[in-house]
């Protein structure tokens, strides 16, 4: 299988995609011991920064440094804003249905949706029927994983709708990458993603309660120092200039949220989380978290706290859920999707469940509720014994599945070894969602490192490069990141 | 700022001048020790004593047993099953520094983080190999440097403040210790004061607090107890003096209060335990008994530790 490559658009053309023009430029006549040089650079550059982050983990060094790729990964501006409307049309079809599936659920009685497929699946949070959330939304911030496979082609691989996290590497690639190559950025002109911490910071108040008096007080909340993502957290609420609070910071009084600072308690009205729905309030959810916020959900549900993002929005997110996000936009906004998502095949139709059966060799099947790469069936990959395993499986649940052609991926170049070569990539950019809905232009670009793989997971030899998105003339819109 | 993170800020100083109270009452040990030869043996051991000062004695008569240079070295300096040993002291000052990483300056946290790293390599065959007042040194250099770091980075808001008082609170602590103990188990008989065992001892306790030169440069005169006991408690201009802390002391909290515009009792408490060492008198304080003074002293920090806890650190 051969993939589209976003230097030179191989197999299809062999030269230089527009995008890359000035980029390639650059690269041809740089001495190539530069290049090494700057590599050495990065990987002191990455240590060090890594070093302040890595701290956190117990995990150590290692867990933070994920390997970067000086090589970017280049958008045309016509392509960003292409890209831009899809998933903004998208995560506002995913908010409606979150309000949709809490209050009416006309969705659900128009037949779009099988309403079993919501309301026993275990992301649907019943606490939330009827609970009015301030503006309506309830994912704040998602991350839409995309891929690509042609010049024109773009997917929508997965959405993250509850806690989505990466979006410290793509400012801190972006820091590093100007450190490293200055002249390259006079060169070429890169849309800037720095500011996205403000971009979140006015979101988050522009989500504050409705009743919210004067300038609202927002708070990140962190499960802790020993969370994967601490780093992150720490990194973001620095730069929004907000308190990083831990659920013992917290104390809830006659249902308003208040911190314990020094000068006495002081209330919130904001809280990003970055704490699953489960361990939020022990009055609400598990009883044993300790963690949470004993009485968070009360104030939350008075109306006197905005979380961002709600709790319930895993029902959006969920695999089983995927394949009527495309149904979701007709649905709520009567448009034709602008981003596709991978063709799916939903085994609880009998002619879906044929067919894959038919072509286990070929295709990926998932697991609807699992995550992380458990209950994944590759195809093309594994073995008679192992397909056969599955095909049990399959039959015996087919509801707990869906299945996917495999893509192939684009390629991007990227130093491997001695040289640079092509390595498959995907991309996450954030979707900010209040008064206005904002994307910062960029975004988390991961890229597999070993050849051939199509893994971009950091705990499997994954690692990430700075997206850029060049300006053209009519750019005033890139960084603002708010038109149509 | 947030209160956890203002105790955390609190508890990381007191944690490294605790651990620099440990270095330097090993040190003085050490040097006692090193003077027996010359004939000039107390009637109390000196490796006894550190203990005491210390307040590990009950501990290491549970853990450890008998007394031994060796093993009092081990206990205060590297055992990690006592709380107060060097090494803990500075694993809990980490800790509190990597969870507030974002409310102190890179450098405060690397000066830390370092000084942790390095003393992972120690081991007390190390340390004695190399004869073990450099390692005393060491600590008190890595203490030094560590307060002299944050001194210079950090800006002058709640956490420069917090950590200020951490500082503070517990040099008054172990200043109060280190005379109390030694004026009362180390010294013979008041009736021996100026003897040559006496001068030698007094000298260790003074060079225990870096204050032997200062005591020359004030008093150019022989080392006297009361002297001794009057630049440890009420000289406001020697930096460890249990006066010299609660100025400091005593202005964080009133600039705390002036900040947040709050009647505090800890502000009080502290100002009523400044009044008696600024106006106080040694010869009065000597007619009192100094160990009373000094053990309501001691008594008094833990009040004020814990009432400044309670306005600041744990509000309803």
């Amino acid at each position: 299988m051969t993939a589209f490559d976003e230097m030179s658009a191989a197999p299809a053309g062999n030269g230089v995609r527009p995008p890359y023009q000035a980029y390639k430029r650059w690269l041809d006549a740089v001495p190539a011991d530069l290049l090494a040089r700057r590599r050495l650079e990065a990987d002191l550059l990455f240590r060090r920064l890594g070093i302040t982050f890595a701290v956190y983990g117990e995990g150590g060094d290692t867990e933070r440094l994920i390997p970067f790729d000086m090589v970017p990964r280049i958008l045309a501006a016509k392509e960003w804003r292409r890209l831009r409307r899809g998933l903004k049309q998208r995560v506002r079809a995913l908010n409606a249905f979150l309000h949709d599936v809490y209050h009416e659920q006309a969705i659900l009685k128009s037949g779009t949706i099988p309403a079993d497929l919501i309301l026993r699946n275990t992301q649907y949070t019943a606490a939330m029927r009827g609970i009015a959330v301030a503006g309506d939304i309830y994912t704040h911030i998602a991350g839409i994983d995309v891929v690509r496979t042609a010049e024109d082609q773009f997917y929508v691989l997965e959405d993250n709708c509850r806690t989505p996290s990466g979006v410290s590497y793509m400012l801190e690639n972006r820091e590093a990458m100007m450190r490293l190559f200055p002249d390259l950025f006079v060169a070429v002109r890169v849309a800037p993603v720095g500011h996205y911490p403000d971009a979140l910071l006015q979101t988050l108040r522009e989500n504050a309660p409705a009743g919210c008096p004067g300038e609202p007080t927002v708070a990140l909340l962190t499960p802790g120092v020993y969370n994967s993502a601490y780093f992150e957290h720490v990194f973001l609420a620095e730069q929004m200039g907000i308190e990083l609070v831990e659920g013992s910071d917290l104390v809830v009084k006659d249902d308003v949220v208040y911190m314990r600072m020094v000068g006495g308690l002081k209330r919130v009205d904001v809280i990003y989380r970055r704490l699953d729905d489960a361990f939020l309030d022990p009055y609400a959810f598990r009883k044993d978290s300790m963690i949470g916020v004993p009485g968070l959900f009360g104030a939350y549900k008075a109306g006197n706290v905005t979380l961002a993002n709600a709790v319930g929005t895993g029902v959006a997110d969920d695999k089983s859920i995927y394949p009527y996000v495309p149904d979701m936009i007709r649905f709520y906004l009567g448009e034709e999707p602008l981003l596709a998502n991978v063709p799916t095949y939903v085994l609880r139709r009998q002619e879906d469940l044929e067919y894959t059966l038919d072509h286990l060799d070929e295709l990926v099947v998932k697991e609807v509720h699992g995550s992380g790469g458990y209950g994944m069936l590759v195809g093309p990959k594994a073995t008679k014994e192992e397909i056969a395993a599955f095909r049990g499986r399959i039959m015996a649940d087919p509801a707990a599945y869906i299945a996917q052609p495999t893509l192939a991926l684009s390629t991007c170049p990227t130093f491997v070894g001695e040289g640079i070569a092509p390595r498959h990539v995907d991309l996450r950019p954030f979707v900010l969602c209040g008064r206005a809905m904002r994307v910062v232009p960029g975004g988390l670009t991961r890229v597999a490192l070993r050849e051939g793989s199509l893994v971009v997971n950091s705990s499997q030899g994954g690692g990430t490069k700075d997206t850029w998105v060049l300006e053209d003339d009519a750019a005033q819109d890139i960084a603002a990141g708010e038109d149509d | 700022m947030l209160s956890r993170a203002a105790d955390n800020l609190y508890w990381m100083t007191r944690y490294v001048e605790r651990a620099e109270a440990m270095a330097r009452i090993l040190d003085v040990a050490q040097r006692m020790s090193l003077q027996r030869n010359a004939g000039l043996a107390g009637k109390s051991d000196e490796w006894e004593a550190a203990l005491i000062i210390a307040g590990c004695d009950k501990a290491f008569a549970i853990r450890r047993g008998r007394v031994t240079r060796r093993a009092v070295i081990d206990f205060l300096a590297f055992a990690p099953d006592n709380p107060s040993s060097i090494n803990a002291c500075l694993r809990a000052a980490r800790e509190n520094a990597r969870a507030m990483r974002a409310q102190i300056t890179t450098e405060t946290w690397e000066s830390i983080n370092a000084a942790w790293l390095e003393l992972q390599g120690l081991t007390l065959a190390k340390v004695d190999a190399d004869g073990p007042q450099a390692f005393f040194d060491w600590v008190c250099e890595r203490s030094h440097l560590f307060r002299g770091v944050a001194e210079g980075t950090m800006p002058r808001g709640d956490a420069y403040n917090f950590m200020r008082l951490g500082t503070l609170l517990e040099r008054a602590d172990s200043t109060a210790r280190i005379l109390d103990v030694k004026y009362h188990i180390l010294l013979p008989s008041l009736g021996e004061v100026g003897g040559a065992i006496d001068y030698y001892q007094w000298g260790a306790l003074l060079r225990s607090v870096s204050a032997l030169r200062i005591y020359r440069q004030i008093y150019r005169d022989a080392i006297l107890p009361r002297r001794v006991a009057e630049l440890l408690v009420l000289r406001a201009d020697f930096p460890r003096s249990l006066h010299a802390c609660f100025e400091g002391i005593f202005s964080i909290l009133q600039r705390l209060r002036g900040h947040y515009r709050r009647d505090y009792p800890s502000v009080r408490l502290a100002e009523g335990m400044l009044m008696k060492l600024r106006y106080g008198d040694i010869e009065a304080i000597f007619d009192v008994g100094l160990h009373e003074f000094l053990t309501a002293a001691i008594d008094g920090n833990i009040e004020l530790g814990a009432a400044i806890a309670r306005d600041f650190m744990q509000p309803a």
